[in-house]
């Protein structure tokens, strides 16, 4: 990130000063695109009167308390730039968060907030979204937080296909503790708490997602703002449950862990951009791509050469229903591979909600609305004079 | 036998029938006889005739533990009476022994001189042996003192349904051999058919040759024991005196269950259940998960963290956020029921107590958990803690439980047990008029709103609901500045807050019925107690004062706040005795609240108090 430790404004991050990067942008993955419907809905909630609010309707009065230079206000800041447009009114929108730096964020929301306990957010979620379908659900969370203290909520909310979006800040660190390493730190770091190194092995969250059965799984970085807000876009408008890890920086206790591909210098060579129904290419000069070698990917070169072209290469298809290339897409890592971004998964199933209502309904059809006078006079009885 | 199998005997024989008050009978098997059933059924009957009833299931903790052996046995007590009776009875007069390690477990409770019923044909070496008896306990001085009726019931039973030629296998024909003994009591205790016979028919409806052979076990054992000399005389308990009314059986699980559902009519507000399966608890899951057509919730969690979690996000939304457990599990919850104390969240957590530490005795009761669920969190951390008295009370309880969490915007701890939860008692139905009206209040003017700002009368804080414009505000387990509700260090500001939340559930003595006394306002002995000990108490209290004795009793439904009257209540009496399932935990908040110096009387084995252990017990202070 190109502010590390300026000493940059505590409170309010300059969109100037963070880098749009290269690239980004574009993650047509599925879903109705935000452009191509305007006064658009996030699942389920009715949209207000269009082109009321701004950003700043959705900021709140309370100070901003990151340390300066963190990837955590970029994500903020664009959180709150893509909320207006998503057309949901400001007391429809609850964000639920756990414990951590990331578990903040609801504070500096100006909608509904809930900051709960450490790794649980996904279950209040699940029963805030579950009770009231109407309210668009926003889970914030890190890699601590989700993965470690919360890793049991993360796997069964996911597969029970809520429609909430899940936002995984994935400093790979502990930071609130104060640097301590996470599901997510190398094997081998040496952190406050492993002076000789990692011994565990690291878990992939966007994986992770995919093998609980998630229905939305995407991945971007905190300095490609263009990308992230596009990200955000998306996942709010898919119905159910969309997953997006967000590689954040900490410039404090482990600051640069993503420099190797997402710095803007070099982010064009080693980040894979996945757009849905388009060939994975990459690269500078877009001379690179990614194709099948037997069972695995495989890096190639483009050109003449090598005599390869464009057809060369895997098409991404988002919609597939099967995960297995969703799930290796989602492996694949920089320096092996180009660090793939974007969206993974995209399909459609059944949301959770739906289906509770709609045992509810049945019910309702089959037996008649519950009365309480039938509750309680119901089973044998007798009658004592 | 195949003379009488098809038709019950058209006239009555009136072969010495005796008149009797109360009886208790204990029916013990291997798990696999259907002993819970043969009881639940008996009961039925004796209940749907008149008679009060009260019972006592005891599983095994193993699903199927080894045919025949002794972790393996079930039993089934039930206290039937003409009276008003209000425990499954102390001892029982009749035990009904369908192998030997039934009789070898369940002998010494029997009464000196009891009635025993065994099926001699299970008792061959190998079962003997797996029950641990050296020698036949039918044929030495093991029995000796007992009225012994020996009945080949497996043979009788198997023999009966061959004749009627009922197309089942030999070990499916064998299955009905309990309906065969429950044949045999119904007609020793003078009981009808008819309500098991409905009962066949309509639970084996897709299986209609198991149906007839249950019909034919049941009608041969009724017939066996009418007809043949193996019984002298029979017995009648007639209808019981009590309050007039229209009556249904019910457990507390199923009595707490309907409360619920009562209270989210009665509040107006749907109900969300989050909850784990745990024994003793899981049949409240099954009851409301079948009451969806009142808007019920259910929500089967991954764990007991995320059971309660979600009942807090359905609390925040403004359902009625429930979640269900025994000990373990609130051991679990602890940490977020801290946070629903911080977020002044409604919340109501039933715990259906069984026998701890760690996972202890999973089908046995007790009262361990009152300090966990006044003092177990971390911080000042107060809830207010509520526990029914009988299985009947569970459901008004439930409805107290919801009353106080909404208008006190806190958590409720409901202290049910494994006794109250699968003990069974007739249960007066409530017209829906005498049911108490639950206000819920929201707010919804932005002029002004602050999140945490005081009722002046319950010191409870607003509740805005996620989807009123302009109520946006931010909760959460940080300390809350007060009025405003943001994140705040200031020491003074914590101090505060801390006193304030205590103060908050302190208010709500004002709103809890005062504690009643079972006799004189003051005398020498005051029996005091809290859930399910009600009826031992109460029943040993009223024979000691038919007695004559300066005795008295008071019982507490409400635990956290003690209702206003309680130490005025403490100061008539020269000594207060406790009994309770654990080691003195509600003696222990008495003394160091009231500065009384209260005697504990513990009892943790699993098992209720018997009347007269209490009045032994009281007899000693007088
Ligand atoms: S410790 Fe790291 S993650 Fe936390 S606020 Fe500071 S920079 Fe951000």
């Amino acid at each position: 990130m190109s502010t590390n430790g300026n000493g940059m404004n505590e409170n309010k991050m300059d969109d100037a000063l963070v880098d749009e990067g290269a690239g980004g942008g574009n993650v047509s993955g599925g879903g109705p695109s935000p452009e191509s419907e305007p006064g658009s809905v996030v699942a389920g909630v009715p949209a207000p009167p269009p082109g009321k609010l701004t950003k700043a309707d959705f900021t709140s009065d309370q100070e901003v308390r990151w340390c300066p230079g963190c990837g955590d206000y970029a994500i903020l800041n664009n959180v709150q730039k893509v909320m207006p447009e998503l057309g949901v009114p400001r007391e429809k929108v609850v964000f639920v968060s756990g414990i951590g730096c990331s578990s903040r964020f609801p504070y500096y929301m100006n909608t509904y907030g809930f900051h709960s306990i450490h790794g649980r957010a996904p279950a209040v979620a699940t029963g805030i979204k579950s009770s009231n379908p109407e309210l668009s659900v926003w889970v914030i969370t890190g890699d601590g937080d989700a993965l470690s203290i919360g890793g049991n909520h993360f796997m069964h909310a996911i597969r029970r296909n809520l429609d909430i979006n899940y936002i995984l800040f994935n400093n790979r660190i502990y930071g609130l503790t104060k640097g301590q390493y996470s599901p997510t730190s190398e094997f081998g770091k040496k952190t406050k708490s492993t002076p000789m190194g990692v011994i565990d092995y690291p878990i992939n969250p966007a994986s992770l997602a995919i093998a609980s059965e998630a229905t939305f799984v995407a991945r971007t970085i905190d300095i490609d703002v263009k990308h992230l807000g596009a990200v955000v876009n998306a996942a709010a408008h898919h119905k159910g449950v969309s997953f997006v890890e967000v590689y954040q920086n900490c410039n404090i206790f482990n600051d640069g862990a993503f420099d190797s591909f997402a710095e803007r210098a070099v982010r064009a060579e080693n980040v894979l951009y996945l757009e849905h129904g388009q060939p994975m290419i990459f690269g500078k000069n877009r001379d690179k791509a990614i194709r099948m070698n037997g069972t695995l990917p495989e890096v190639i070169q483009l050109g003449s050469e090598t005599g390869l072209n464009e057809t060369d290469a895997l098409i991404h298809d988002a919609h597939e229903r099967d995960p297995s290339v969703a799930f290796m897409l989602a492996r694949m890592e920089h320096p092996n591979f180009p660090q793939p971004v974007g969206i993974f998964r995209d399909v459609q199933r059944e949301t959770y909600e739906d289906l509770l209502a709609q045992q509810i309904e049945t019910a309702i059809a089959q037996k008649g609305a519950g009365s309480l006078e039938k509750l309680i006079n119901s089973g044998e009885m007798w009658t004592v004079e | 036998m195949s003379a009488t199998i098809d038709t019950p005997p058209v006239e009555e024989r009136e072969r010495n029938l005796e008149e009797v008050e109360t009886v208790t009978i204990r029916f013990a098997g291997d798990s696999g006889d259907g002993m819970q059933l043969t009881g639940t059924q008996f009961t039925n009957t004796s209940a749907v005739i008149g008679n009060d009833i009260s019972t006592l299931p005891d599983f095994p903790a193993e699903i199927r533990a080894p045919a025949g052996s002794l972790p393996g046995v079930s039993g089934f007590q039930l206290n039937f009476s003409s009276r008003d009776i209000r425990t499954p009875g102390d001892q029982p007069n009749v035990l009904v022994a369908m192998n030997p390690a039934a009789l070898k477990v369940n002998l010494s409770d029997l009464e000196d001189g009891g009635t025993i019923i065994v099926n001699t044909d299970e008792f061959n070496k190998e079962n003997l042996k797996k029950a641990a008896y050296a020698s036949n306990p039918l044929e030495d001085d093991t029995l000796k003192g007992y009225r012994i009726h020996r009945l080949p019931i497996t043979t009788l039973n198997i023999r009966a349904l061959q004749e009627a030629q009922v197309k089942l296998s030999r070990k499916e024909m064998d299955r009905c051999k309990n309906f065969f003994a429950l044949g045999v009591l119904y007609w020793l205790y003078d009981r009808p058919m008819e309500g098991s016979l409905e009962w066949i028919k309509s639970k084996f409806a897709k299986l209609p040759e198991v149906a007839r052979a249950n019909e034919i076990a049941l009608k041969t054992g009724y017939n066996f024991a009418d007809t043949t000399e193996v019984f002298t005389t029979h017995y009648t308990v007639r209808k019981a005196v009590i309050a007039p009314g229209k009556y249904r059986k019910i457990t507390g699980n199923e009595a707490t269950a309907i409360g619920f559902v009562a209270a989210s009519q009665l509040a107006g507000r749907p109900l969300f259940y989050g909850s784990y399966p745990i024994t003793p608890a899981s049949d409240i899951l099954h009851e409301l998960a079948r009451h969806k057509n009142f808007g019920v919730k259910t929500f089967q969690a991954e764990d007991e963290i995320a059971a309660v979690c979600a009942a807090i996000g359905a609390s925040f939304t403004g359902h009625i956020g429930l979640t269900g457990t025994s000990g373990p599990g609130v051991a679990l919850k602890q940490e977020a029921i801290g946070l629903a104390v911080m977020t002044e969240l409604p919340l109501v957590i039933i715990n259906v107590q069984r026998g701890g530490p760690s996972t202890g005795l999973p089908t046995k009761t007790e009262q361990a958990d009152l300090f966990q669920a006044v003092w177990g969190r971390n911080g000042e951390c107060p809830a207010i803690v509520i526990a029914p008295a009988t299985p009947a009370d569970c459901f008004h309880m439930a409805i107290e439980a919801v009353r106080l969490a909404f208008k006190y915007m806190t958590p409720v701890f409901y202290l049910s047990d494994g006794y109250l939860a699968n003990g069974a008692e007739p249960w007066r139905l409530p017209s829906i008029d005498e049911l108490p009206k639950i206000e819920v209040k929201f707010a919804d003017d932005p002029t002004n709103f602050l999140p945490y700002k005081r009722d002046e009368q319950t010191l409870s804080r607003p509740f805005a609901l996620p989807g009123t414009p302009g109520l946006e505000h931010r909760v959460g387990g940080i300390e809350k500045q007060h009025e405003t509700g943001n994140v705040n260090y200031d020491p003074e500001n914590h101090h505060f807050m801390v006193l304030l939340r205590q103060a908050k559930v302190d208010r709500a003595a004002q709103d809890i019925p005062d504690v009643e006394i079972f006799g004189e306002k003051t005398g020498k002995v005051l029996v005091l107690g809290w859930g399910s000990t009600y009826g031992s108490i109460t029943s040993a209290v009223e024979k000691l004062q038919e007695e004559g004795k300066s005795v008295s009793s008071a019982h507490l439904r409400h635990l956290n706040p003690f209702p206003s009257n309680l130490g005025e209540v403490l100061l008539g009496f020269e000594r207060v005795i406790i009994p309770e399932m654990n080691l003195g935990q509600l003696a222990t908040m008495i003394r160091a609240k009231y500065l009384v110096d209260a005697v504990a009387f513990s009892k943790v084995k699993g098992r209720p108090f018997q009347i007269r252990e209490i009045v032994r017990k009281v007899e000693e202070y007088l």
